[in-house]
Parts: structure tokens; C-alpha cells; sequence
């Protein structure tokens, strides 16, 4: 069996809009291991969350190819579909806006179940959707309660167990701490590290914060408008970060010290429009080290060392 | 005259509602001193909006209620105020910022107008005279006078709030109470916003209240800093003081809760439990059903605060001559 659970190639996913085509995804590449997790990183609106929906074919691509234990998702049949959404879950951001309010805490953790046909009797689903809860750290006592009911920590720890319901291998995390109080989050993200290590799982992790980020990842790729501009290790990207974005990203953290100063780098300008961009490098508006051949020439991402690769005339 | 500011003397505030009383703001205690940058720092529902409504005499009431209290601004008792008196303080001395910059500006007026309206209201200019003050604070927050016709929902996100930080500052406020003004950002365009801020607190001399969750910011920015737990200041001490030698176990188990990005192997130490519910706090500190250090004692009284060190105040058991 190889090493390799997920491997993209050159996806894309283009939306039309009144205004143009908006590159939400262009073009694209990365590989997880099984076991691993790759942080995707990036402000709002880079294509972050499109990437995890394409993957798991939640969205239908534009171009690219995707495949998960050397099988082509994009063409799979409606039961090899069926088979592979089983084993390739998702966990959202806003546990509220994700959980259906009408249903129990049970019932929504056991629904996986009962479409799937995964169970028989009553008795067994019972205890299936217990043992979940137990998995995820949700007290037997909540098992009647409604969504609205709990707080923001035990409501994600809702959409956790659900996600795990059917054993998955694959689990696309889009910001699953984002909406939490930091105590809380911390508790979610030391749970996401345990059953990692239980069930083997590996994760798409997405999120805007790099703390999150680089506390959960083995490898970390940093998007901007649609595009992966740097994809390292967790720990060379911090130490030595590679691409003006990626700096500039790192330098605006706000770090919870006194003792250490850091140089800031303070980006002109905003985000620009991903409605039909121009030819070139993507930051080339905002970089502080742009050169004339960047303004029409796209930088490809390139392989510098074993476990680095970056996107950028400049850097390489 | 001293150097105090701002005092927040016992300050309690309940919002009494059909599912119980809420016990937003609980005992609370702040000062802050002339031209100083206080991080008021807490997690979701800690009391931080609550406490800056009350400095503003803003609370809603109904349902909200000032139970007990007093806030002191500039030597006077704010609460023995009418409400004209009031709107002259808020008008002319105090400024806040919210999170959502669209919940304080007119989606249907011009930016430039917006910003001469409030100079109009504050100074004796001409209208052709607030409007060129108006582009002139638009320049200080870094948007180009050929934007200043655009109405808000044309710009992004980081434009707006610097549209409203140019609203706050262009009455040329004594302190500004900043409710999570970058928490809607990016972290790019947060660290534009925070440099701002930066500049002007400067170039104005203005004390800032900064309210945020981010300790990040805190580091970044702030002077003093005072953590808030269930609507009560638990510790309030100098910046440097604070983050290298925290005190209250709530304080700490903050600290442990978020990644470090400047080490590889970062362990994370989460508080147990979760946040009490406000209509139903716990008796004595209300910090012990999730402390590891709490003792048989901290269920039953409430921990008074104590100064341990020169401006460090603690309130805590273990330090309240009570461990
Ligand atoms: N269904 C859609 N139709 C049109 N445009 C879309 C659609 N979904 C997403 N987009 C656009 O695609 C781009 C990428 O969006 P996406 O949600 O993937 O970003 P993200 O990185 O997850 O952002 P955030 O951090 O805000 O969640 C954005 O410009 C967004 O407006
Ligand atoms: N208008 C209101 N009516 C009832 N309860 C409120 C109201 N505003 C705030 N609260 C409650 O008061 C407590 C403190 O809230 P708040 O001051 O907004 O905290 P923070 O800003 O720290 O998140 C919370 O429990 C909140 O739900
Ligand atoms: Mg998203
Ligand atoms: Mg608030």
C-alpha cells in the first residue's frame, strides 16, 4: 500500500459570476500521507474551502485530478461515490449553521447510520451513537438535547462525532476551531490529536490562523487568491519562510510575548478581486520585492529542498 | 490634578430577562491613567461590551440594569450625570468602535459626509470646512481623497474600520473603547488597523480601552492589561508584569491554551470545563469549578482583590491571605 492517501493534480474550480469567471481554486497541487496532516492556510476568500469541497466532491471541478488511495475521485460512479463520502468526511466551521436544529444530539450523530443502512436494530444504533459520544468527550446526559441547547465547544464536539460515525480514513477540517473560545479550542484541537492517533486519520486541516495551523500539521500550504504560493514542513516555513506573502503572512501574527520583537512588514492595499485576474503573480500588487518579470509571468511552484516548494520568480 | 482617567469602582450590571438574571458584570474594578492603552481581555460573554456600555452610559435598559457602582471619568461620577450631560461626554470626550464597522456607519451616505457630520456636531466649522477635515482624517487612516465619495458597502472589510476609527478620532476623543476592532480582519489587514491605531494614539494622546480575546494583540499594543473571568477583573497588572508572571490560575491556563509558533512542540495545557452560565454563577470564586489549584475554601468565599505588588492586583485565594 503506498504511503500517499490523497493526491491532487492541477485542480481548479472556476465560478461564473455576472462579472467574469472568479478563480476560486487555479490550478493547484499537493499530496497527504496517510496518518498526516497538511495545514491549508490563508486569509479570507483564497479558495481554502472550495479546495476542501472539490476534494471531496462536494463541489464538482472545473479541471485537475484528484485521487484518493490511487483511485480517480473525479470519475468515480454513483456507488464508488457513495462508498468514498463514507470514508472521506468533512467538519465545518459554525457547528450551528452545520447541525440540524430539529434533531437531537443523538439522532444527528446516528444519522450517518441509519442512511448509510450501517446498522439493524435500535438497540445496537444506541449504543454506536454512545460510544461515539464517548469517543468525542459529550456526556451520555446530552443525547436528548437540541443543538441550540449547548455551547459552541460541545456543539462541535457533535459535528466531530458525527463525521467519525462511519470510520472514515480522510477528514477535511475547515476551520473547526475557528468559532471557539481559545480554552475551548484548545480542548478541541488536543481531541483531534488523540483520534488521529487512535483511528489513523488523516486530515485536510484548513484555517486562517497559523498558530492552529502549525500546532496541527505535519506539512503546511499557504494559499493566496486561489493559488498555493509556499507548501513546507511545519517547521522550516516558520523558521525560514520563503515567499514575500508567506513573510508578511508570519510577520502580522500577533504573538502572545513581551520578551521578542519582530520585524513587521505591513502589506499595502487589500486582497485583490479573483474575478478573471491578471496574467502574473498573484501578489504582485501588494509585494514589497516584485520584479518586472512578475507582473505577466506566473510563477510555478518549485521544488527547492526535500520537503520545501514555493511559487516565486524572486525567491528561487 | 492626578493622572487618573478613568475609575471603575465595584461595578455590577445584570440584564434581567425571562430565563433568569444574567450577571454580566459582577464586582468590577479598572482605573486607567491619561493617555494609556488598557487590554481588556476576556473570552465570549466575560462582560467586556457590558463594561464598556456602562462607561458610556449605553447599557439597554431594559433589559439591562446598573445594580451597583460607580465610574469615574476625569474626576466626575459619570452615573450622577443627565443624559444631555451624557451625549456632551460621548460626544466629545469618549469614542468607541465596534466589531462590525457596519453596525456604526450610514450605508447610505457618503464617507466623507459621515466623517464632516460628526466634525459638525463637535466644532465650529462651515460645511465646506468639515469636509476637508473629513478628507484630512480619511488621509490619516490611509484612504486617498478620490475615495471619499464611495459609500461604505464599496469598500472592503479593513477600509470600513478605518472609516470608522477616522469617525472616532475626528472629534479628537480623550479615550477611545475599541470593542474587538479587528477580530472581523484578516491578519494582514489587522496588523494595517493595529498600526494605525498605533500612530494616532500617538500623534493624539488618546487612552485607549482596547477590548479584545487575543492576547497577541495585548502584547502588541497595550500598556496595562486586566483579564476578565464571569464579568469580574480577576487580575490587572502591567503589561510586562502580566505575561511574565501571570498569577490568577485563569490567567495562566489562557496562556496555556494557545499555540506557541515560536516553539516546534508545543504541548497545549486547556482549562478543564467550560465557562459558568451567568444566570446561575458558581458560589465563592467563580473560577473553582475549573481551577486545579482551587481548595475546599474557594467554593464558599468570594476572593477580595489584592494589590501583591506595586499595580498588580490579583483576585485570587491563593493570594488573598486566604491559601
Ligand atoms: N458558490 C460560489 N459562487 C461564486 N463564488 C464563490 C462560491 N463559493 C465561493 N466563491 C468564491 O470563491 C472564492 C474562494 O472562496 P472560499 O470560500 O473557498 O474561501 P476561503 O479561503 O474558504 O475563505 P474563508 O476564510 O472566508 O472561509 C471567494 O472569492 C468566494 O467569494
Ligand atoms: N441585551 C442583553 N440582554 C440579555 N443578556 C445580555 C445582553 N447583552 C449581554 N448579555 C449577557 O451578558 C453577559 C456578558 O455579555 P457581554 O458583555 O456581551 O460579554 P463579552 O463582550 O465579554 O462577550 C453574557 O452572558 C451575555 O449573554
Ligand atoms: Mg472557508
Ligand atoms: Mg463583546
Amino acid at each position: 500500500m503506498s504511503n500517499t492517501l490523497l493526491e491532487v493534480k492541477n485542480l481548479k474550480k472556476y465560478f461564473k459570476t455576472t462579472k467574469g469567471m472568479l478563480h476560486a481554486v487555479d490550478d493547484i497541487s499537493f499530496t497527504i500521507n496517510r496518518g498526516e496532516t497538511l495545514g491549508l492556510v490563508g486569509e479570507s476568500g483564497c479558495g481554502k474551502s472550495t479546495t476542501g469541497r472539490v476534494v471531496l466532491r462536494l463541489l464538482e471541478s472545473t479541471a485537475g485530478e484528484v485521487l484518493f488511495g490511487g483511485a480517480d475521485v473525479l470519475a468515480f460512479n454513483k456507488k464508488e461515490l457513495r462508498r468514498f463520502r463514507e470514508n472521506a468526511q468533512i467538519v465545518f466551521q459554525d457547528p450551528f449553521a452545520s447541525l440540524n436544529p430539529r434533531m437531537t444530539v443523538a439522532e444527528i450523530i446516528g444519522e450517518p447510520l441509519v442512511i448509510n443502512k450501517k446498522t439493524s436494530n435500535r438497540a445496537d444504533l444506541y449504543k454506536r451513537v454512545i460510544k461515539l459520544m464517548d469517543t468525542v468527550g459529550l456526556a451520555s446526559r446530552f443525547e436528548n438535547s437540541y443543538p441550540h441547547e449547548l455551547d459552541g465547544g460541545r456543539r462541535q464536539r457533535i459535528g466531530i462525532a458525527r463525521a467519525l460515525a462511519l470510520n472514515p480514513s480522510f477528514i477535511v477540517q475547515d476551520e473547526p476551531v475557528s468559532a471557539l473560545d481559545v480554552s475551548i479550542q484548545a480542548q478541541i484541537l488536543n481531541l483531534m490529536d488523540e483520534l488521529q492517533k487512535e483511528f489513523k486519520l488523516t486530515y485536510l486541516f484548513i484555517s486562517h490562523d497559523l498558530g492552529v495551523i502549525k500546532h496541527v500539521s505535519k506539512n503546511i500550504a499557504v494559499m493566496y487568491l486561489g493559488k498555493i504560493v509556499e507548501m513546507s514542513d511545519y517547521s522550516s516555513i516558520f523558521k525560514n519562510p520563503l515567499h514575500p506573502y508567506t513573510k508578511a503572512l508570519l510577520s502580522a501574527i500577533p504573538i502572545p510575548r513581551v520578551d521578542k520583537k519582530r520585524e513587521r512588514i505591513i502589506l499595502e492595499g487589500d486582497v485583490p478581486n479573483p474575478i478573471e485576474p491578471p496574467p502574473g503573480c498573484r501578489f504582485y500588487g501588494r509585494c514589497f520585492c516584485r520584479k518586472d518579470i512578475c507582473k505577466d509571468t506566473d510563477p510555478e511552484l518549485k521544488q527547492v529542498s526535500e520537503t520545501r516548494f514555493v511559487a516565486c520568480h524572486v525567491a528561487t | 490634578m492626578s493622572d487618573i482617567l478613568l475609575k471603575i469602582e465595584d461595578l455590577t450590571v445584570h440584564y434581567i430577562t425571562d430565563d433568569g438574571t444574567v450577571h454580566a458584570v459582577n464586582d468590577l474594578n479598572l482605573s486607567l491613567n491619561k493617555g494609556e492603552t488598557l487590554g481588556l481581555v476576556g473570552e465570549t460573554g466575560a462582560g467586556k461590551t457590558t463594561t464598556a456600555l456602562s462607561i458610556m452610559g449605553l447599557v439597554p435598559n431594559p433589559p439591562g440594569k446598573v445594580i451597583n457602582g460607580e465610574v469615574e471619568f476625569e474626576g466626575e461620577k459619570l452615573f450622577e450625570k443627565s443624559e444631555a450631560e451624557l451625549r456632551q461626554v460621548r460626544g466629545n470626550k469618549i469614542s468607541m468602535i465596534f466589531q462590525d464597522p457596519m453596525t456604526s456607519l450610514n450605508p447610505i451616505m457618503t464617507v466623507r459626509d459621515q466623517i464632516a457630520e460628526v466634525v459638525l456636531l463637535h466644532e465650529n466649522l462651515t460645511a465646506k470646512e468639515a469636509k476637508e477635515k473629513a478628507d484630512e482624517m480619511l488621509l490619516k487612516v490611509g484612504i486617498r481623497a478620490d475615495r471619499a465619495k464611495e459609500f461604505p458597502h464599496q469598500f472592503s472589510g479593513g477600509m470600513r474600520q478605518r472609516v470608522v476609527i477616522a469617525i472616532a478620532l475626528a472629534c479628537n476623543p480623550v479615550l477611545l473603547i475599541a470593542d474587538e476592532p479587528t477580530t472581523a480582519l484578516d491578519v494582514t489587514i489587522q496588523a494595517q488597523v493595529l498600526e494605525l491605531m498605533k500612530e494616532l494614539k500617538k500623534e493624539f494622546n488618546t487612552a485607549m480601552v482596547m477590548i479584545t480575546h487575543d492576547l497577541g494583540i495585548v502584547a502588541e499594543i497595550c500598556d496595562n492589561v486586566a483579564i476578565m473571568y464571569a464579568g469580574s477583573v480577576v487580575e490587572q497588572a502591567g503589561k510586562e508584569e502580566l505575561f511574565t508572571n501571570p498569577k490568577h490560575p485563569y490567567t495562566i491556563g489562557l496562556f496555556n491554551s494557545i499555540p506557541d509558533i515560536d516553539s516546534d512542540d508545543s504541548v497545549l495545557k486547556p482549562i478543564k470545563g467550560l465557562m459558568p452560565d451567568p444566570t446561575n454563577l458558581p458560589t465563592g470564586c467563580p473560577f473553582h469549578p475549573r481551577c486545579d489549584l482551587a481548595m475546599p475554601q474557594c467554593s464558599e468565599i468570594l476572593p477580595k482583590r489584592t494589590e501583591i505588588s506595586e499595580n498588580h492586583y490579583v483576585k485570587c485565594l491563593l493570594f488573598d491571605g486566604g491559601g
